[in-house]
């Protein structure tokens, strides 16, 4: 079921329905009823898999437990009766036999991902090598079902096996709310991937009709069907025709595919994941977010810092940080530390830690070559901007570029342009035509091959193009201004650091648990919406009060502020319906959906 | 203390690590710079600190590391 | 806070109020981008058109082109006074015939239904553009949610019919003065359901039939043709099949004689004008506008003139040139119908061919 068909529409309508109407406490078990129903409609065989990887989750997860639970017991009836070596003997026996288990996890789960994923991938290798060394034999191609989703859950469900094992969150006793945690349905086609210790909080408790919430939720649904069929599925005509005929266009139409396809796959994954995150705010579950408009990245660092952030995370949590603080990887590093110099010694466990990651990403990504040359590539100029840093620094101490104002607009297209660049390999899917159309973009280069008739020879009318021009302003004036509200939340917050940070922690947690559903905060566009300060602020803004008011009676100060507010708002609350109103016309007139076009899948499914 | 505020301020000389107390929410340090550190502190005090330390909680401040660093000294 | 505040939450009508709104404005959209088939495509307006009609027909045809570019009811009407409407559109499916027939039978009983074999060679939904030709012409009822569910293809959806701006939405770049002028009404494009031709080009020549794995009528499409005879017999109707005298797409002999014997079997009428093409006095190099697919205005007048005498001797039919109601309502008809017809001679003097219709 395609996010974008009628069908899945009516999905969510129903679940949407009977999810209130549902005993409060079994709402999560009418979820989990229509996430497996979801998932049964999108192939029955693939139940299997899912189920297989929670049911061994579950199991290991609870043995777990129980070592852990020996261990407490044990050390609590114990205290102070044996010495700290039995203690640590006894924690290490403990920790051992985890270990031996998490294993069998590891191994059983990425095993079913491995040979579903990459079997034929390995026989292409494998082929490839008989062929080179002159033997005729090949291996044939094997026929596996690829379970929708079987990257995005299997990740999230070892998440959540590595957090029991490493303690840091409790094993579920559950079956059942385990396997609603891995299958739950607006994450399974493309992520994000979720973590047990974010999703569990919402996921479970019962949730009452909020005209807020819900509505928040709906906006958010909308502005991602905004993005994926007005933009991601227009625009996909022109990026494939140039990616699909890389003889006929070169040159500066291979920037222009490039770039294309930077707002095509911005718009298809974001715009995804608002769907994904506004399904599940309707209901009352907060998924995390899982990108802070990457675009305004001013490096590739912060890009992946700012991209599919639930994926980085946890390739930094579960592979960089294991491997680069392992024994072996620390004495590795004092061995080279001795041997080579205190410069390469500090450098071997990062280097060595992120190849690995970015292996593992790009291999995650897809079994192809590509993808893991797009891994690397991103690996190396990773880090060869983390060598040339003190080199920036130099030169911005000496020369103050990176004061004024303009050099973060270059540094956020020199990011948009790296990234785009490297993504070349996503595009063509073929690591010797990427090298040859990247180094064609420059060497064919025409300014004068960029005609009118060449741009509608893409596919796309005049008014194509306006639309889409038209469509980027206002993704890029939201963006700006969700920027500027959340900078303006975070100097507030910050300002209220050094008076109370516990205050300040307890609001950032409160904050992720329930974004923009108190009434009266801005953290975001929606929440201007719903103050009905779209066009003019108004004179007392809630963000306004945030920093004096936070500290003592935030509650008196916002009220005080609504009723200041309340009848200027009186008219302008309309706006809230007005814009909803427009957008949903928008989609419905302006979506690439329907005859005519291709109904298509979100890119990062295939992923 | 001493020790490890010389291993930070080696990587940040601009930061002031005595007084900040959100290095990682304020992404003042990044994932990179947490493996270097780790591995200084493993070179400087001779401990080593899990994967299941790595939390912002434990690395928001120079005090909160340093307190990771006793609580793992003294478990061992 | 009284009891009725409490009970409906304060969002509850400006919620209902927005719904209603963006209902309105999409229907207001919809009738915006819905093809309005004036000055191209006329096929396309025919299903709609019959509504209009004030009085009732003695005669209906189904089918496809084969019937709307064939036969003419104004000539049925001026010549033996039969009052007739074609109920015909562009590649028009054995199915659709049948439920375009039980929706006009909501509104008239004729005393004649006429259905053109050539549409039983289709035995499967075809395509979604004449489909909706077709389709969105007609009034909601159960005959159109038969004709839809029996016509879609795999691509389409149901609810593209419910809501046909889910279809059009994308013509928002194409809308013109013409789909702004034809907001809420349109003209009329044909003359009893007979799209008008009056230029020529004579038959040339046609590619070699293919030959073809099996030559069975398909199973499907038969059975419209059999739901069909049992309709006209439950209504005291008359069904008579033909084939009209286009030469192209090839119809060939085997398919005739399962229609012959379908006819024989069920004491039905069926003639094959192809075969009676010299006695009704078709000349291919005149008669036809493009080259033997379909007849011109004068073919159309030849087949229907010969087909009406057949009509009026053979059924008890109402000569309605007697009836004042009638002949002022076909006064008007005929106005129109040559109207047409000169303004048609008139542009084919000046442009050598057809440009508006």
């Amino acid at each position: 079921m395609l996010f974008t068909s009628y069908s899945f529409i009516g999905f969510i309508t129903a679940v949407f329905i009977i999810y209130y109407l549902f005993p409060k406490k079994y709402q999560w078990c009418f979820l989990l009823a229509a996430s497996y129903v979801f998932y049964f409609l999108a192939s029955p065989s693939y139940l299997l898999f899912i189920g297989t990887t929670t049911v061994t989750v579950w199991l290991l997860g609870r043995k777990m437990e129980t070592l852990r639970v020996r261990q407490e017991t044990f050390l609590k009836e114990k205290k102070g009766q044996i010495s700290r070596e039995e203690k640590k003997a006894f924690k290490s026996q403990i920790k051992k036999q985890k270990w031996k288990w998490l294993l069998l996890g590891l191994l059983v789960n990425l095993g079913i991902l491995a040979v579903l994923k990459y079997t034929n991938f390995a026989i292409a290798n494998f082929n490839g090598f008989l062929s080179m060394i002159g033997s005729t034999k090949q291996l044939s191609f094997v026929n596996l079902v690829l379970p929708m989703g079987i990257s995005f859950y299997t990740f999230q469900a070892l998440g959540y096996l590595i957090d029991v094992y490493r303690g840091t969150c409790h094993a579920e006793k559950n079956l059942f709310r385990l396997a609603l945690f891995v299958s739950f349905f607006p994450q399974l086609v493309q992520g994000p991937i979720s973590r047990y210790s974010d999703l569990a909080a919402s996921l479970y408790t019962p949730h009452r009709f909020d005209a807020r919430t819900v509505s928040y939720g709906l906006y958010r649904i909308l502005w991602g069907y905004f993005k994926k069929l007005v933009i991601a599925d227009r625009i996909l005509a022109a990026v494939n025709t140039i990616i699909q005929n890389p003889e006929v266009y070169q040159g500066a139409f291979v920037l222009v595919g490039m770039l294309f396809y930077a707002f095509e796959l911005y718009a298809d994954f974001t715009g995804g994941i608002d769907i994904t995150i506004g399904i599940a705010q309707t209901m009352g579950i907060t998924v995390k977010e899982n990108f802070i408009r990457p675009y305004f990245s001013k490096n590739i660092k912060e890009y992946w810092n700012r991209w599919h952030i639930s994926m980085g995370t946890w390739f930094t949590d579960y592979i960089f940080y294991p491997i680069s603080v392992c024994k072996p990887m620390l004495k590795l590093s004092t061995f080279s530390r001795k041997h080579f110099g205190d410069a390469i010694g500090k450098r071997v466990p990062v280097y060595l830690s992120a190849f690995a990651v970015w292996l593992a990403t790009g291999v995650w990504h897809g079994a192809s070559w590509n993808f893991i040359a797009w891994g690397l590539t991103n690996y190396v100029v990773i880090m060869v901007s983390q060598e040339l840093q003190p080199l920036y620094s130099r030169f911005h101490a000496r020369f103050h570029l990176n004061e004024k104002r303009g050099y973060g607009v270059f540094e956020i297209i020199r990011t948009i342009l790296l990234m785009s660049c490297i993504r070349l390999f996503d595009c063509y899917r073929d690591v010797p035509l990427t090298f040859r159309m990247f180094a064609n973009m420059f060497t064919q280069f025409r300014l004068s091959d960029l005609t009118a008739e060449a741009f509608l020879g893409l596919g796309l009318s005049a008014a194509d193009y306006a639309l889409l021009f038209v469509s980027l302003l206002i993704v890029l004036s939201v963006s700006i201004a969700q920027e500027r509200i959340e900078a303006a939340a975070k100097s507030a917050a910050s300002g209220n650091t050094a008076v109370n940070a516990a205050e300040t922690e307890k609001n950032s947690a409160v904050q992720e648990k329930m974004p923009a559903a108190e009434k009266g905060v801005v953290r975001g566009v929606r929440d201007r919406i719903f103050a009905g300060a779209v066009e003019t602020p108004p004179r007392c803004a809630s963000a306004d009060i945030q920093p004096e008011g936070r500290g003592c009676h935030p509650a008196r100060a916002a009220r005080a502020c609504d009723a200041e507010n309340a009848s200027r708002f009186a008219g302008a609350a309309a706006w809230k319906y007005i814009l909803f109103a427009a957008l949903v016309i928008v989609v419905v007139v302006f979506g690439a959906y329907g005859i005519g076009y291709d109904q298509t899948q979100f890119i990062y499914n295939q992923f | 203390m001493e020790a490890l505020l010389e291993i930070l301020e080696d990587l940040h000389p601009e930061v002031d690590f005595e007084t900040c107390t959100t290095l990682v929410d304020e992404k003042i340090i990044d994932s990179f710079d947490i493996v270097t550190i780790i591995a200084e502190i493993n070179e400087e005090y001779d401990v080593v600190i899990p994967a299941e330390e790595i939390v912002p909680e434990n690395f928001n401040s120079a005090k909160a590391l340093y307190d990771l660093i006793l609580r793992l000294e003294d478990e061992d | 806070m009284n009891k009725n505040t409490k009970k409906f939450p304060r969002w509850l009508l400006p919620a209902f109020l927005t719904a209603a709104a963006v209902l309105a404005i999409l229907f207001f959209l919809q009738l915006l981008f819905l093809p309005k088939y004036m000055s191209d495509i006329p096929e396309g307006a025919m299903v709609a058109e019959y509504y209009g009609e004030t009085t009732d027909h003695e005669v209906i045809f189904v089918g496809d082109c084969e019937v709307y570019e064939n036969f003419s009811p104004i000539t049925l009407y001026e010549n033996y006074g039969i009052t007739s409407y074609i109920r015909g559109s562009a590649q028009q499916l054995a199915w659709q015939s049948y439920y375009l027939l039980e929706d006009t039978l909501r509104y008239e009983t004729p005393e004649v239904v006429v259905f053109n074999v050539l549409a039983l060679k289709y035995d499967e939904p075809q395509s979604e553009a004449y489909n909706r030709m077709t389709l969105d012409g007609m009034k909601w009822s159960p005959a159109k949610i038969g004709a839809i569910r029996a016509s879609m293809t795999e691509d389409e959806s149901f609810l593209d019919y419910l809501f046909p701006i889910l279809r059009y939405h994308s013509r928002w770049s194409d809308v013109s003065g013409e789909d702004i002028k034809y907001l809420f009404s349109r003209d009329k494009v044909s003359h009893n359901g007979y799209y008008m031709r009056v230029d020529v080009r004579p038959v040339d020549s046609f590619p070699e039939p293919d030959v073809l794995a099996d030559y069975t009528l398909g199973s499907n499409a038969m059975s419209y043709l059999d739901r069909m005879r049992v309709l006209c017999e439950e209504n005291d109707i008359e069904l008579v099949l033909v084939k009209s005298p286009s030469l192209y797409p090839y119809w060939y002999d085997e398919w005739d004689e399962q229609i012959v014997e379908y006819a024989e079997e069920h004491g039905l009428y069926y003639f094959n004008y192809i075969d009676l093409a010299d006695e009704v006095g078709i000349d291919y190099s005149a008669d036809t506008y493009d080259a033997g697919l379909h007849l011109n205005l004068s073919g159309a007048e030849k087949l229907s003139d010969y087909f009406g005498a057949w009509l009026s001797e053979t059924f008890d039919l109402t000569d309605y040139r007697e009836d004042e109601e009638y002949s002022a309502v076909y006064a008007e008809k005929i106005a129109f119908y040559e109207e047409m017809e000169a303004a048609q001679y008139q542009e084919l003097e000046e442009y050598g061919e057809i440009v508006s219709y």
